[in-house]
């Protein structure tokens, strides 16, 4: 087995020589910072490599989406990235956004258009069951044979959104045992991040959000708690540190277990 | 005639309080600030039958649930006798919607079938709030006042299924004894007609009259008492349904006065135009009090029954966080209660020295938020908490830039470098270092 390198598009360079992709792929800036989900980022592009997907990013063009900003109350500054963002989108004539991260998606999809920003956006779980479906993507190999698997429903994709199914379509295309928790879907608890709290302490309070979801996570037996968002990944990391589960229990992103899937 | 006189009279008082408390509701309003515009009726509609009519939220948690649309669908069925009685009570006739024939004896059987079942799901609901302990009918917002409100509709409740049995069972049984004919079906009052054969015709008459009259100015006294009571869901919460937001829950609606500072100080051209000449007063950014919420929130606040179901969900709240979703929406009702005369009475500037912010709501419960949306997914009638959490986070920030200091930081590093960490935006490629992929 031979190895390539992969030499990321960068879309100015496209640009530069006149050339469309037809994705933008939106990092994030988890993606781009965050230890554990740049691990994420590298799975995902080695998927969207093997598919042959035509895409490119925005490299050191790209900056915060503003969610955060928004829903911790700086509009101010939310409306700021909002509009730089749309600008240089719509410069590069961005259609197609594809991201891993759900409050990207939320925001570019549903809270851009009142800033001239009109795209197809595209959830990676969206995307990849999509390419299941079509045929294009098997995920039959033995790799996860049998293990059992739980799934945590991102808030952003789930409830504000709707998307249930997708991540789950991705699941049942491997051989894997999904185990639910019994609050799921549109029931699902938080994984305790949103609103900005990722970034501050925790209001006083008898648990941490975290540890309550990890918890019902552990409860199902599950050897991997897979999510499909960067928040919710940093805070099941350190709920299963916290539980002492490292050893037995992993926590993947579903473009990783894609990426292992294949063995890319 | 002296009945009709009567009726009349009780009618024209029931309605005449009901438009003080409906002239006094829209003086409120009026002090509120706009929200969407309610366009798209189509879409409207069907999602009222759906959620409203429906109930389909209410079945996410299906054994109660299932007794509340009960409640819910005989109370539309009833509701049509009801109006039925009105009608009596002035023309003086009786069961005059018998010209119907079939269809009123479907409606009046169906009642008759439906005010038993009522009857027993509002003996449920009293059993579990007076002996069972049900987690979400307690904290800090319910305090005994709210229980007792809650044990009043419900006792109403009991009393007009009661007296419209009654009704319908002195009726026949009147029929019977004195060989008039029989309007209507009764599958349930049919049965207790029976056991009271034994008396003359004249009482049985009697005890119909009364059973009448109780039941009419119960639901008269009801319609001015549900204004001042949680149970004001009854009227509001199917129009609340209508006038929803039909954006999906991720959805935060964009500051239109703040776009325009945003577009002047982002536009080159702009920063050097004189001010127009009478510029729009920008007002207040964010919620800090009542008067600063919008008309749909402090609609959302009459029509909530404190029901709790969003709090049951809320992820801080479960984590034992201040934060109770249902609070922060009777918080507004209870303010609006407090200051609304006043406003009405010296304008929409009058001070208290009070406000809903840190007097009602405190920060450390708008700051324990996820903005998760699970209250909002849960609530039977779409009441939406986030937007007046964010609204007052809005108010935090940009009034008084008195957010928690860790998300400070993080503005500054949005700011500065594009990201919530600082780390330099040259740097956002370096994931893609070596990356290697196999090939087989």
């Amino acid at each position: 087995m031979s190895q390539r390198k992969i030499e990321v598009p960068l879309m100015s360079d496209l640009h530069a020589r006149g050339e469309q992709p037809e994705y933008l792929v939106w990092i994030g800036s988890a993606g781009a910072y965050d230890d554990r989900y740049k691990k994420v980022t590298r799975s995902f592009i080695k998927v969207l490599t093997y598919l042959n997907v035509s895409y490119a990013v925005l490299g050191t063009e790209e900056s915060s989406s503003g969610d955060v900003a928004r829903r911790a109350g700086n509009e101010m500054l939310f409306q700021m990235q909002a509009m730089t963002n749309v600008e240089l989108l719509n410069a590069y004539g961005v259609k197609k956004i594809l991201t891993c991260d759900p409050h990207a998606y939320n925001t570019f999809k549903n809270e851009y258009p009142d800033f001239g920003g009109h795209y197809e956006v595209w959830h990676h779980s969206q995307f990849f069951q999509k390419l299941i479906r079509e045929g294009t993507l098997r995920l039959d190999s033995e790799v996860f044979r049998d293990q059992v698997v739980t799934f945590h429903d991102p808030c952003y994709l789930g409830r504000a959104n709707g998307e249930y199914q997708a991540p789950r379509d991705v699941l049942k295309a491997t051989p894997i045992h999904l185990e639910e928790m019994p609050r799921n879907k549109s029931f699902a608890l938080c994984c305790g991040a949103g609103g900005g709290q990722m970034f501050k302490e925790a209001e006083p309070g008898d648990k941490e959000v975290f540890i309550e979801r990890t918890e019902e996570a552990l409860d199902t037996g599950a050897q991997i708690i897979a999510t499909a968002c960067p928040y919710c990944m940093v805070m099941l990391t350190d709920g299963i540190k916290y539980k002492n589960r490292e050893s037995d229990v992993k926590n993947l992103d579903i473009a990783e277990i894609i990426e292992q899937s294949l063995n890319l | 005639m002296e009945k009709q006189i009567v009726f009349i009279l009780a009618l024209l008082l029931t309605l005449g309080i009901f438009a003080y408390t409906v002239n006094r509701l829209l003086a409120y309003f009026k002090l509120t600030r706009q929200d969407y515009p309610i366009r798209k009726l189509g879409r409207r509609f069907s999602q009222m039958m759906g959620v409203a009519i429906g109930q389909t939220k209410i079945f996410r948690r299906p054994v109660i649930g299932l007794l509340h649309a009960l409640v819910f669908w005989g109370f539309l069925v009833i509701l049509i006798g009801s109006i039925e009685m009105v009608v009596d009570g002035i023309a003086g006739s009786e069961r005059i919607f018998r010209v119907l024939g079939v269809v009123y004896d479907v409606i009046i059987g169906a009642g008759d079938v439906f005010a038993l079942i009522i009857a027993v799901a509002i003996v449920v609901f009293l059993v579990r709030r007076l002996f069972l302990h049900v987690k979400r009918f307690s904290g800090i917002e319910m305090d005994h006042k709210k229980h007792v409100d809650a044990n009043i509709a419900l006792t109403l409740i009991l009393v007009l299924m009661i007296s419209l049995l009654g009704m319908n069972t002195f009726y026949i049984q009147h029929a019977l004894a004195s060989g008039h004919e029989l309007h209507g079906v009764f599958p349930v009052s049919r049965l207790m007609a029976p056991w009271f054969a034994s008396l003359p015709a004249d009482q049985l008459h009697l005890w119909h009259e009364i059973n009448w009259w109780v039941h009419i100015l119960v639901i008269f006294f009801f319609a001015n008492y549900l204004p001042y009571s949680k149970h004001f869901h009854v009227f509001l919460s199917v129009p609340n349904v209508f006038l929803s937001r039909l954006d999906p829950l991720g959805k935060l609606y964009t500051m239109e006065n703040v776009k325009k500072e945003v577009q002047m100080m982002m536009d080159p051209n702009a920063s050097f135009d004189p001010p127009a000449e009478e510029e729009e007063e920008a007002g207040r950014f964010g919620v800090k009090d009542v008067e600063d919420v919008s008309w749909k929130t402090y609609f959302d606040s009459l029509a909530c029954t404190q029901c709790g179901r969003c709090t049951a969900v809320c992820p801080a709240n479960i984590t034992g966080k201040k934060l109770s979703p249902r609070k922060i929406i009777m918080d507004v009702r209870e303010r609006m209660r407090e200051k609304g005369p006043m406003m009405v009475k010296h304008g929409r500037d009058y001070d208290d020295n009070k406000s809903l912010l840190r007097d009602y709501i405190t920060e450390q419960e708008l700051w324990a938020c996820t903005l998760c949306n699970a209250c909002a997914q849960e609530c039977p009638i779409n009441i939406n908490h986030p937007s007046l959490i964010v609204e007052m986070r809005r108010y935090l920030v940009m009034e008084e830039s008195s957010g928690p200091g860790d998300l400070n930081a993080i503005f500054s590093n949005i700011e500065n470098n594009g990201a919530p960490w600082q780390y330099s935006q040259e740097d956002r490629m370096e994931w893609a270092g070596d990356l290697y992929i196999n090939e087989s």
